[in-house]
């Protein structure tokens, strides 16, 4: 196979793992107002991802630095093209992670009221903006012929872009509200598992619609089984919800999501970033890549380093696997008072 | 109008986010060490230790990791003729980074802060040590791909494309900038590990909160202020080092650091200068005779070559390329001689702090009732955070007006897609938010470290499996 190939390759991996990963901490964001009505409850729902966010969040950091490595046209075009909505989910990510990392350092309501906006804004945000340039990405943008991307924001804002951005928030509050089923225990378990039945059919249907309508566009017939599977895994996770087999469920809107991105994939390749000016143009997998020696090189340090990677995060959701509920969350830690006390 | 921009905003956000980064570095191999400590003779005190500076650490690692991602995206968003050019080399270290040292930092800082009573002792100390490891290895990479830029190694440039390939990797990972460049920042950041704790323990000392806590913020003053000297002979020596392969790869930055307009033979060393920097009128200075050559060449009578000369020379030989052709080959001035002075200077003085705090923290004394304690205490802890940023301020500036030492000029890498307005637009988001944050980050940070280490909580005496987690969101 072509080395151009099998990093077009490990790059859907990255980003499918990205998706499927943060993809349910975003969900358990966008929950905190919802199924996090009082502070233990949010306190709950921030310790089911607590250990595990930040690891998730490299997925993308990987995945734009093997872009880069491997695909710089592709890097450049896209980083540059889609200006203003990376500015967006940059700050949404700045603020999210702090809202994750300070919420607790101060035992002030207010304090806390501040960063729980945080949170649900820096996670509402990227799942929104993600689909929308993936969609806009995947049925081709203004490309000239210097790989420039010649459109704006508005261009990007448009019906089907705006049905992707929908279909990933819908996605991933329904893989965000398993996640918490499956990893608590409690009033908030039950509450979680009755919430993913009523957004699951809202996710079901709007994946369903945008990947047929981008399939009329775009698919083959590789792509359309994927999307078939897809939209069954979701059927599927439904049923396994409904009868309360809460890790089968999750397994499902996993598979899914996975499946919607090899999906979007699956309908570019050849391409990287299709061109609506003149098909001439667009970026390819060929011609948007690193030299043959450095696509060598990181085949090398991908082949050896990604499983070792997958095994510690591995670990990392073995080691806490426990459910948690209510009665496990300590005291505040700053109950301490910390107002200053004169010197001796 | 735009290239100004892009330069602005790489700079606001790079000296922000190199802020945190050499804290991250350098406390973490504290904590680590402290942890350690108590695993091997069960002092609690150690322990505590390990968590008090374990907070501090965290607080910064956060705002490191969140402005990093920035970092990462900039260069595809503001800078896409670079990357386009240089992706090719420039993308692989990074990529790397990313696959080697941030998942092995995230995931097992994630393990240690919530793995209290999850998962084995020497496996918990064992993943803030990895965590440690992590940052070393984050560190090299980037600092490789930051060394390509300055003296530009293994690859050639392909005339049918236009842009560098890679022909050597092994090259551009033992560039001899980056021999010199990763220790010194690497001790750097230890010195900066180091004044934190210096600094901590010292105002602890002096605000006697509770009187039995004083050994052991005595003892980690020592080990702080200690280190802080160990780390500061690191720097000075690599520093030495750098200045002379600074000399021989990027003679114009030495030049441009002294200000010394005329090439000379037994050049002095200029402490300060009093008056302008352009080389027409007469300097008022204080100067160390014949010291310049010495840091240059490592020969007191050693010839450095100066501005007038090398621009000269860079004229001729880079106008004709249009990838090459720059308005001027000289840095800015004053940012390059002042900065390279307050980067020497703060380093300098935090280590004249480490070793007076040892003095009055000798033979038993365990504080100084003296009314400049605190603020000293404050200003050990950010002269070498300060000295970090202006080491790359001089780094980054005096590189100019390249991104890649005589290769590829710096307009020239600019994104032709994006408009002035949008990089203006990110410039005043970013500014904006990092000046907030940065407030909310010193407000943490000082409430932290006045609270001081925490006591020790009674754990609950039976190991019930339904027990509330020892450390909970």
């Amino acid at each position: 196979m072509e080395l151009t190939t099998v990093w077009f390759i490990l790059i859907t991996v990255l980003w499918t793992g990205y998706f499927c990963l943060e993809g349910f901490d975003f969900g358990v964001g966008m929950l905190f107002p919802i199924l996090g009505r009082t502070e233990d409850r949010r306190r709950v729902l921030l310790n089911t991802i607590g250990p595990v966010w930040d690891g998730n969040e490299v997925w993308l950091i990987t995945a734009a630095g093997a872009t880069f490595a491997a695909f710089p046209h592709w890097y450049a075009t896209l980083f540059s093209g889609f200006y203003l909505p990376l500015l967006l989910i940059l700050v949404a990510l700045i603020v999210r992670a702090l809202g994750f990392e300070y919420r607790h350092k101060r035992n002030d309501p207010t304090w806390r009221r501040g960063w729980d906006a945080m949170i649900v804004f820096g996670s509402v945000t990227p799942a929104f903006v993600w689909g929308v340039a993936f969609v806009n990405m995947v049925h081709g943008l203004p490309i000239n012929a210097d790989m420039e991307f010649t459109g704006s924001v508005i261009s990007l804002l448009n019906p089907l872009a705006l049905l992707g951005g929908l279909t990933t928030v819908t996605l991933f509050l329904l893989h965000g509200s398993l996640f918490i089923a499956l990893k608590t225990d409690g009033e908030i378990r039950s509450d979680a598992r009755a919430l993913a039945g009523k957004v699951g059919f809202a996710a079901a249907g709007l994946t369903g619609v945008l990947l047929l309508l981008l399939g009329t566009d775009r698919g083959d017939s590789a792509s359309w089984i994927t999307a078939a599977v897809a939209v069954g895994a979701l059927a599927g996770a439904l049923a396994m919800n409904g009868r309360g087999h809460e890790g089968w469920a999750f397994i499902g809107t996993f598979l899914a999501i996975a499946l919607l991105v090899i999906t979007w994939f699956l309908m570019l390749f050849p391409d990287v970033m299709p061109s609506s000016t003149n098909a001439a143009w667009s970026l390819t997998a060929e011609n948007a890549a690193s030299s043959h020696k450095t696509l060598t090189i990181m085949t090398w340090v991908g082949a050896l380093f990604t499983p070792i990677v997958v095994l510690y995060q591995g670990f990392t959701y073995w080691t806490f696997r426990k459910r948690i509920a209510t009665h496990h969350i300590p005291p505040a830690h700053d109950e301490r008072d910390y107002a200053p006390t004169a010197a001796s | 109008m735009e290239l100004d921009l892009a330069r602005w905003q790489f700079a606001v956000t790079t000296v922000y986010h190199f802020l945190f980064v050499p804290v991250t570095i350098g406390l973490s191999a504290f904590v680590a060490g402290f942890h350690t400590a108590y695993l091997k003779n069960r002092n609690p005190q150690h322990l505590r230790m390990a968590k008090f500076l374990g907070k501090l650490f965290t607080i910064n690692f956060a705002l490191g990791l969140v402005t990093g991602i920035v970092q990462e995206f900039q260069f595809g968003m503001n800078w896409s003729d670079y990357s386009r050019f240089v992706g090719d080399i420039f993308g692989a270290p990074l990529a790397i980074e990313a696959l080697l040292a941030f998942f092995l930092e995230s995931t097992f800082l994630g393990l240690w802060i919530f793995g209290w009573g999850r998962i084995p002792e020497k496996l918990h100390v064992a993943c803030i040590w990895i965590v440690h490891i992590g940052t070393l290895m984050s560190a090299y990479f980037i600092l490789a791909a930051n060394s390509f830029m300055q003296h530009p190694v293994g690859y050639r440039i392909n005339p049918t494309t236009g842009r560098a390939e890679l022909t050597d990797f092994v090259a551009v990972l033992t560039n001899k900038v980056q021999m010199v460049t990763f220790p010194h920042t690497a001790f750097a950041a230890y010195l900066t590990g180091a004044a934190v704790v210096l600094g901590a323990s010292m105002w602890q000392l002096h605000r006697r909160k509770v009187e039995d806590d004083m050994p052991m913020y005595r003892t980690a003053a020592r080990v702080g202020a200690i280190a802080l000297i160990i780390a500061g002979a690191g720097v000075a020596i690599s520093g030495d080092q750098q200045g002379k392969v600074m000399t021989e790869v990027q003679p114009m930055k030495m030049a441009a650091a002294e200000a010394l307009y005329e090439t000379q033979d037994s050049a002095p060393f200029s402490i300060v200068t009093i008056s302008s920097l352009d080389g027409k009128q007469e300097k008022v200075a204080i100067t160390v005779p014949k010291l310049l050559s010495f840091l240059g060449t490592g020969d007191f009578d050693g010839t450095i070559h100066g501005i007038n000369d090398l621009e000269r020379q860079y004229e001729a030989k880079y106008n004709a390329d249009p990838l090459t052709r720059a308005a001027t080959y000289t840095p800015t001035l004053p940012l390059t001689y002042w900065s390279f002075r307050l980067m020497i200077g703060l380093g300098m003085a935090s280590v004249g702090v480490g070793l007076l705090s040892l003095w009055i923290l000798r033979g038993g004394r365990t504080h100084a009732r003296a009314r400049w304690w605190p603020l000293l205490s404050v200003a050990v802890a950010l002269g070498p955070v300060l000295g970090n940023a202006f080491g790359w301020i001089f780094t980054e500036t005096g590189r100019q007006p390249w991104l890649i030492f005589g290769v590829f000029t710096t307009k020239s890498g600019v994104s032709p897609g994006v408009s002035a307005g949008e990089v203006l637009t990110s410039l005043i988001v970013f500014t904006t938010l990092y000046a907030v944050l940065a407030v909310i980050e010193i407000g943490l940070t000082i409430r932290y470290a006045r609270a001081g280490a925490e006591p020790i909580k009674e754990q609950a005496a039976t190991s019930e499996d339904d027990a509330p987690l020892q450390f909970a969101y």
